[in-house]
């Protein structure tokens, strides 16, 4: 990202699930002030969604960061979790490794990441087991 | 559908939003798995569900769906309330079965909200 974009940093707070996805919620209405369009704004809530729910319930949280320029949104999400042992497990629709006490919350569907996948434009995975996760996910304006 | 019609068609008591029961809604979506909702609706609507957390109004934010109905006569804890007020939605609360809510509102000409399940056929 040039130093042009705006940026905007949040801590994720692994600690609480009532406050997952605060991060998400801050970021739309960010998006709606600058005037990005709907739909564009409804794909990137739903994948960075997904995603802070993941560091919560994954990883104790971590850091979600947004990058703005005239063409691109990058949004950021990274974390000193477990790691993912298999990337393309966990990308298949219905695979989780979430607890029971996570489905009874409403999520470990095993449709985080498919979720996160199919609302964005390009997405990058870079986990190590016992290192933790950084994802980016890409959003092409133009 | 006006909201209105949604919470006289299930006798659902208005918790929050009562200046906004003129809203019109074209489609219902009943769940309690939060990621479902966020895979598969695609046009904005009212979500019928029995789980009872703050994530449920998150979602229908990141989803532009402006109500929800809690059914089962379930009353949610009193922040989730107020963050739905805070945030613009209203929020419903019927005695019905999940079931029953979906079969009314269903019969009365509410659309569905999801696009087919397509997960077992591409497996």
């Amino acid at each position: 990202m040039n130093s042009e974009a705006l940026h905007y940093h949040f801590d994720v707070d692994g600690a609480s699930f009532a406050n997952a996805g605060r991060a998400s919620v801050e970021t739309k209405k960010l998006l709606r002030q600058i005037g990005v369009s709907p739909d564009v704004i409804r794909r990137i809530s739903v994948a960075m969604y997904e995603g802070e729910i993941n560091m919560v319930i994954h990883a104790h949280g971590g850091d979600a960061d947004v990058y703005i320029t005239e063409d691109t949104i990058l949004i950021t999400l990274k974390d000193v979790g477990p790691g993912i042992r298999n990337v393309e497990d966990a990308m298949k629709e219905g695979f989780s490794t979430a607890p029971e006490n996570i489905r009874a919350l409403g999520f470990g569907a095993g449709m985080g990441l498919p979720n996160m996948k199919r609302y964005s434009d390009d997405m990058h995975i870079d986990t190590k087991v016992g290192v933790g996760t950084s994802i980016e996910l890409w959003y092409h304006l133009k | 559908m006006k909201i209105s019609e949604v919470a006289e068609i299930l006798n659902a008591v208005v918790l929050t939003g009562g200046d906004k029961l003129d809203y019109d809604i074209e489609s219902a979506c009943g769940s309690d798995m939060m990621s479902d909702v966020l895979a598969y609706v695609k046009d904005q609507g009212v979500l019928l569900t029995g789980l009872m957390n703050v994530q449920v109004i998150r979602t229908l934010l990141m989803m532009d769906m402006n109500c929800v109905v809690f059914v089962r006569g379930k009353i949610p804890a009193e922040g989730i309330v107020e963050f739905a007020e805070e945030n613009g939605v209203v929020v419903l609360q019927t005695k019905l079965p999940m079931f029953e809510a979906c079969g009314r509102l269903y019969a009365a000409g509410l659309g569905h909200a999801c696009e087919e399940m397509a997960v077992a056929d591409e497996q």
